[in-house]
């Protein structure tokens, strides 16, 4: 399906901003001025907005502990995310989450989550939900060749056939599960939607650094899915840019690996070239929307920097509603 | 008022609630019972009866039978209330949290904290806990000292009909999560069960006998032991408060420290098991906040820190008896 000039020039921005939102934080992460544990989503962005481009704030997606860009391309702030990984109080989540904890539930994206494996079964019941409220909405669980492996997403996955939910599993094989490969930990040969397929839904596969594949992929899954054919599952090969986290020394790479994905298997550069060649964006069209992004990311570092700061009392608040 | 067995309170309490709010859902394994069998839905009806009649009465999208999935039951519960819904899962047996315990703990307890207060997770999660039936180390445990360390949750702990309708109906409209812990060995007990609508607020102790002499703290089944003893030991002109938790978190510090500080005795009855548990948490609290009133040093009655085991007399030992409630109280006596 032929995507509006409109359209067009939307994904790309949302595909660079979480580029540069990644690769400037893996930056600022050397100068040790932000805390904690940051895992990068660059490489993988036609996934996340392939995916999101298709969605509203109605239908809900659980993301991961790698979960910038699902956050970036479902709608969350940018400024208020970046002040979060900064630890301000004007955070997304007050400084209380960070990187691995980010949510905005009003735009129905249900968190970013450290552990490995939990989305499912939330989007599960995020499904069942929609199910309920008959608004032909879906549940997104974005997992990775590592979560594949957890039994809890095996579950969610027998429940959601068994509920008939319109939950949508969706895999991210970017080849590593932290430090392991693919070859090693997942035992169907590299192939996670087979399993997906034995609980008996229905699957499809796409190329995860083509904006294109996912976009088109999405379509189909998620007209079968809204449609009430119950669940669907979608495995997209893609690339991880970096480490599983910052300061990965990542030993486990191959020879010349990080600089052939990056040359080879780059969604924004792919895109770049596809729009162009078929005369659909000018070059100077996406120039300018790459200066708008990168003025957008200084903008909202600067906020970060300047942003104001939790103190002691707030540890307190935010427990519960009432207690 | 009417007379009510502690199960019926819960089915009619969650039918009533989900008569009331068409957005509560109930899920768990065999709440419906008999899914895709020849008996067909409803055959069982929920193995503790406190589900009958759900699914005929509010249809498969509100009443879902799950798999044997405790993980996925529970997350599913936290996806529902992320989306509005006001879910209350059933896990079988209070045992089950510990392949449930990542989405517990980990998930429903954190979302409003770890989102900057903006959001709100009102999942209800009911479990039967409890020895007393010999079903050994995996099917009898309670689980409430566990739970009640967890910040986000709320633990509830019923000890009669009334309280199972007043702090049920309050768990389903309260926004945050609450564990709701309800005693197999009581469930087949009766009670005056008023009729109107009402709610028991959390954080508010049931003064179940009222006595000068020794504060007894406890909660769930050995409320009735202990008023059992208390009773006894007011024929010999001894009185005791009898002070039924309701809940464990919130916990009713003031009640505790005010009765302590009259009594000056505090003995602390409660089947879990004795480390890092609610009985020696309420005794750092009296210690900390009540010392000057003390008498005596605090008395523990609780199970040993063993696993629970099945033989009738092996059970027999490992659970608190009148018997050793009344040892301990007279023993807070023995010091002038």
């Amino acid at each position: 399906m032929q995507l509006s000039r409109e359209a067009l020039v939307r994904a790309y921005r949302q595909m660079k901003v979480i580029r540069a939102f990644e690769e400037r934080l893996h930056d600022e992460i050397m100068t040790g001025e932000i805390a904690g544990f940051t895992h990068l989503y660059a490489g993988q962005e036609a996934v996340a907005v392939g995916v999101c481009e298709h969605l509203d704030s109605e239908d809900k997606i659980v993301s991961t502990h790698r979960g910038h860009g699902h956050c970036i391309a479902k709608g969350c702030d940018v400024h208020a995310m970046m002040k979060e990984i900064w630890g301000s109080k004007e955070g997304l989540c007050k400084g209380k989450g960070g990187s691995m904890h980010i949510a905005d539930v009003d735009q129905g994206m249900l968190g970013a989550n450290g552990i490995v494996g939990a989305g499912a079964p939330i989007a599960v019941g995020a499904a069942l939900a929609a199910k309920i409220d008959g608004k032909s909405k879906v549940a997104i669980a974005f997992s990775g060749d590592g979560a594949c492996n957890q039994g809890t997403t095996f579950e969610a996955m027998n429940f959601a056939v068994v509920t008939q939910a319109p939950a949508i599993f969706l895999f991210e094989n970017n080849h590593y599960s932290e430090h392991t490969g693919v070859d090693y930990a997942v035992g169907t040969n590299e192939d996670i939607a087979s399993r997906a397929e034995a609980f008996g839904m229905k699957v499809w596969r796409g190329d995860g650094c083509d904006f294109f594949s996912v976009h088109e992929t999405m379509r189909e899954v998620l007209e079968h899915v809204r449609a009430g054919n119950g669940p669907a599952a979608v495995e997209f090969d893609t690339e991880r840019y970096y480490g599983h986290f910052e300061g990965d020394p990542q030993r486990y790479r191959g020879e010349g690996e990080l600089d052939r994905i990056r040359e080879e298997r780059d969604c924004l550069k792919a895109f770049r070239k596809s729009v162009t060649e078929a005369k659909l964006l000018e070059g100077a069209d996406l120039d300018k929307v790459e200066q708008e992004v990168m003025a957008l990311i200084d903008d909202a570092v600067a906020a970060a920097r300047a942003a104001e700061r939790s103190t002691a009392a707030d540890v307190l608040t935010d427990v519960y509603i009432s207690y | 008022m009417a007379k009510m067995m502690y199960r019926d309170a819960v089915l009619k309490t969650i039918a009533a609630e989900m008569e009331r709010d068409s957005n509560v859902v109930v899920l768990g394994e065999d709440i419906v019972g008999g899914m895709g069998t020849a008996g067909g839905p409803e055959a069982i009806g929920g193995i503790w009866s406190t589900s009958t009649g759900l699914y005929d009465k509010f249809g498969p999208s509100r009443v879902i039978d799950t798999p044997i999935s405790e993980s996925t039951i529970i997350g599913s519960a936290a996806g529902l209330a992320l989306s509005g819904k006001r879910p209350i899962a059933e896990l079988m047996f209070a045992d089950f949290i510990g392949v449930s315990l990542d989405q517990i703990w980990n998930q429903i307890a954190k979302f409003r904290y770890m989102f900057g207060g903006k959001t709100r997770c009102p999942a209800v999660i009911r479990m039967a806990y409890g020895a007393g039936f010999n079903a050994a180390a995996q099917h009898s445990q309670s689980v409430h000292s566990l739970l009640t360390s967890m910040p986000g949750l709320k633990v509830v702990t019923p000890s009669t009909p009334a309280d199972v309708k007043g702090l049920l109906a309050h768990a389903i409209r309260d926004d945050d999560p609450v564990i709701f812990l309800e005693h197999k060995a009581l469930y087949g007990t009766t009670g005056e069960v008023p009729d109107e609508d009402y709610t028991v607020p959390f954080g508010h102790a049931r003064l179940a006998r009222a006595g000068q002499d020794v504060t007894i703290v406890t909660l769930g089944l050995m409320t009735g032991f202990c008023e059992g003893v208390a009773d006894t030991l007011a024929g010999e002109g001894i009185g005791c408060d009898v002070i039924d938790l309701r809940t464990t978190s919130p916990l009713d510090e003031e009640a505790i420290l005010d009765s302590v500080e009259v009594t000056g005795r505090l003995v602390v009855v409660d089947e879990s098991p004795p480390r890092c548990s609610i009985a020696t948490d309420i005794a750092a609290l009296v210690a900390q906040k009540a010392f000057a009133s003390l008498k005596a040093p605090p008395a523990l009655v609780t199970a040993p820190h063993t696993p629970i085991p099945f033989a009738r007399e092996l059970e027999s030992a490992y659970l608190p008896s009148a018997d050793k409630i009344e040892a301990a109280v007279r023993k807070t006596l023995d010091w002038r």
